[in-house]
């Protein structure tokens, strides 16, 4: 069973393009484009070059020793925190940006959750001259108010986003909306490996950087390229389809993906999408979505503003349908001590999505000569108000 | 023989003996009130109109603009849903004749069940559809036989952006009609056209398509249809009279006078 996108669009029975002929254009000339463009010799120098000099890469391979003293395994960080921004989002943002100049495209928009993608969308915007536009819920403005401020001074436009629960669904639906408006000098950044096709292979395609820096890394400390595990956070899924990408075909390596369970998954106040959803439709694909049996979206719940939405990529309902994946799914609660207990024995502040991946060590029954790869896909600068708030630390 | 199968359908019969400045009319299942879809059908039926098209209401409509918007999670806060829809589309035929489409997004129609919800609809006497996001490949592949099987036209769009290649091939896998949409746009009243927009309607008319087309979104008053009407068999109003429902204490009047003032008949 192949687990990337088949030549149609889909991955099994989820993907597609299930957009309004007004974006069909746009969406179908990237998809025409976007292998070719990618796969250019001038395009991946670039990009390479980019990621090395102005994001970091590649991100240390960090074997967290109190870490795994503590859980009885060896314990990896990747650490994207450490990337320019905070966050594995740059990754994507960098590939699309390159992508967007190559399209002629002059002017870009964004959705956003954390902020992360946001401000990872202004900064490579304000790097390359280009008008940026970010679409976030009212509500996310609040709780991650650093990042609106930073992308403000990166001279971004931020539209809070005032329909539905006020999250990055909502912020979602403003950004395809400005780009039906819009439909000839823009190009959308897509911050996850969600929506139409092509976008989650494209974006899945330039996060795959992690698990290629992985496999090298690792071989380095341990002498095998291969895991026993990896595990990572899962909102949209960019930074876990990243981190599983080269090891997707190799059944000996585990797949963890670990989802916001919010209050609980029965509380009615959860963003667990494989516990919660069913095949449906929203933002351009056919994915495991959180919906009424009359099929309206429901309101997803998480306190971390990355994993607030009631979706997943396309990828990752295949990997959960076919058991490739294990999905589990972490509280508000357990993620924030999860977070704490990673800042008091490595010295790491992780964003509150990334805490959530951290969550489940305790429930993986590991053996001592294990080798975990957790994905740190951000750190928390951005979470202190949350953190503060939450106090008990 | 193949002229009597086509006329079955209201949506055939209607461009077949009805001649040009054909309005059509959306709003909003289960908006203002819920109890209001049938009663504003028929008033529109006796104010003129000459297709209805019923929206069922979605939480992320992501094609339409701030009013079509907010009629959206009205009818939902209302307790609309297809079900309810359907049901209360029961014995429509026995009260209008006019044509009659659902619009709507994908997701619910896929949770309905694409069968039973188009045999409620052939059962209901629900002429066509349209799924904004449903893609044409698709609809090829899964649904057009179903949705023929229930003789309900499946209602393409195109927009000013839409390649001549793609209208030719949509114009080919469909015999309702096209459904035009003036600009690149999210749904949403405007006022006039534009040059540019009238190059595109004339570059359509002169593709001489088979399929009749309806010129949409953006139509807010009679100088906007009549002006479309130069260009296509009709136009389609959807967010004026939207507001027009959110304003209006006396629909049965307020609808009429609506009409007349589009036709622009006295
Ligand atoms: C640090 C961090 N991790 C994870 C996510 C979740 O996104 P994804 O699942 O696409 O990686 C976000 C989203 O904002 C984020 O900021």
């Amino acid at each position: 069973m192949s687990y990337l996108v088949d030549e149609k669009g889909y991955y099994g029975a989820f993907g597609g393009a299930y957009i309004p002929e007004m974006l069909y254009p746009n969406v179908e000339e990237l998809r025409q484009n976007y292998l070719s463009i990618m796969e250019s010799e001038e395009f991946q120098e670039e990009f390479r070059q980019l990621l090395r000099d102005y994001v970091g890469r590649p991100t240390p391979l960090f074997e967290a020793q109190r870490l795994s003293e503590k859980y009885g395994a060896r314990i990896f960080l990747k650490r994207e925190d450490l990337c320019h921004t905070g966050a594995h989002k740059v990754n994507n943002t960098v590939g699309q940006i390159l992508m967007a100049q190559r399209l002629g495209k002059k002017k870009i928009i964004a959705e956003t959750g954390a902020g992360q993608h946001g401000v990872a969308t202004a900064t490579v915007c304000a790097l390359m001259g280009m008008e940026c536009i970010v679409y976030m819920g009212e509500i996310d403005m609040e709780r991650q108010r650093p990042n609106v401020e930073r992308m403000k001074i990166l001279g971004a436009q931020v539209v809070p986003a005032t329909s539905g629960s006020k999250t990055l669904k909502d912020a979602t639906n403003e950004a395809m909306r400005h780009w039906i408006n819009n439909p000839s000098d823009t190009h959308y950044i897509i911050g996850s490996v969600v929506g139409p096709h092509p976008y989650p292979d494209m974006v899945a395609r330039f996060q795959a950087v992690i698990s290629e820096e992985i496999r090298w890394q690792l071989e380095k400390q341990t002498g095998s390229q291969a895991p026993d595990y990896v595990v990572a956070c899962v909102g949209g899924g960019s930074n876990a389809a990243g981190a599983y990408y080269h090891y997707l075909e190799d059944p000996e390596v585990k797949l963890i993906a670990v989802e916001a369970g919010g209050l609980g998954v029965d509380s009615g106040k959860s963003a667990a999408t494989t516990r919660l959803g069913r095949s449906g439709v929203l933002h351009g694909s056919k994915t495991l979505l959180m919906q009424t049996e009359d099929g309206q979206v429901t309101e997803p719940y998480s306190i971390s503003a990355g994993l607030d939405y009631p979706g997943i990529g396309p990828m990752h309902a295949h990997l959960f349908t076919s058991g490739r994946g294990e999905f589990l799914d972490v509280t508000d609660e357990d993620a924030m001590k999860a977070g704490i207990e990673l800042s008091r024995l490595e010295g790491i502040i992780p964003a509150i999505e990334s805490a959530h991946a951290f969550a489940v060590l305790d429930r993986l029954s590991l053996e001592r000569d294990d080798v975990v790869v957790i994905n740190l896909s951000g750190r928390g600068d951005k979470d202190l108000e949350t953190y503060i708030k939450w106090g008990k630390y | 023989m193949e002229t009597q199968e086509l006329d079955k359908n209201r949506i055939n019969r209607l461009f077949r003996e009805k001649g040009n400045d054909l309005l059509s009319v959306y709003y909003t299942a289960g908006f203002p009130g819920p109890e209001d879809t049938m009663e504003i059908a028929r008033l529109l039926e006796e104010a003129g109109a000459d297709i209805i098209e019923i929206g069922m209401p979605f939480s992320d409509p992501v094609a339409d603009g701030p009013t079509i918007q907010a009629s959206n999670n009205q009818a939902l806060k209302n307790g609309m849903s297809i079900a309810r829809l359907l049901s209360g589309l029961r014995n429509m035929r026995e009260q209008i004749s006019l044509p009659v489409i659902l619009m709507g997004y994908i997701n619910p129609v896929l949770q309905y069940g694409v069968e039973k919800f188009c045999s409620e609809c052939e059962q209901a006497g629900v002429d066509g559809l349209i799924l904004p996001d449903l893609p044409m490949a698709e609809y090829l592949q899964e649904y057009k036989q179903i949705f023929d099987n229930h003789g309900l036209k499946n209602v393409f769009l195109i927009t000013p952006q839409t390649s001549e290649e793609r209208i030719r091939q949509i114009d080919d896998n469909t015999d309702g009609f096209i459904y035009m949409v003036s600009s690149a746009a999210t749904t949403g009243a405007k006022k006039g056209f534009s040059d540019e927009q009238l190059e595109y309607f004339e570059r359509i008319r002169s593709m001489q398509l088979q399929n009749p087309l309806l010129i949409g979104f953006g139509i807010s008053d009679h100088s906007t249809y009549s002006k479309a009407n130069e260009y296509a068999r009709g136009a389609i109003i959807g967010s004026a009279f939207i507001r027009l429902l959110s304003e209006t204490e006396d629909k049965e009047r307020d609808i009429k006078k609506f009409i007349k003032e589009i036709k622009g008949r006295s």
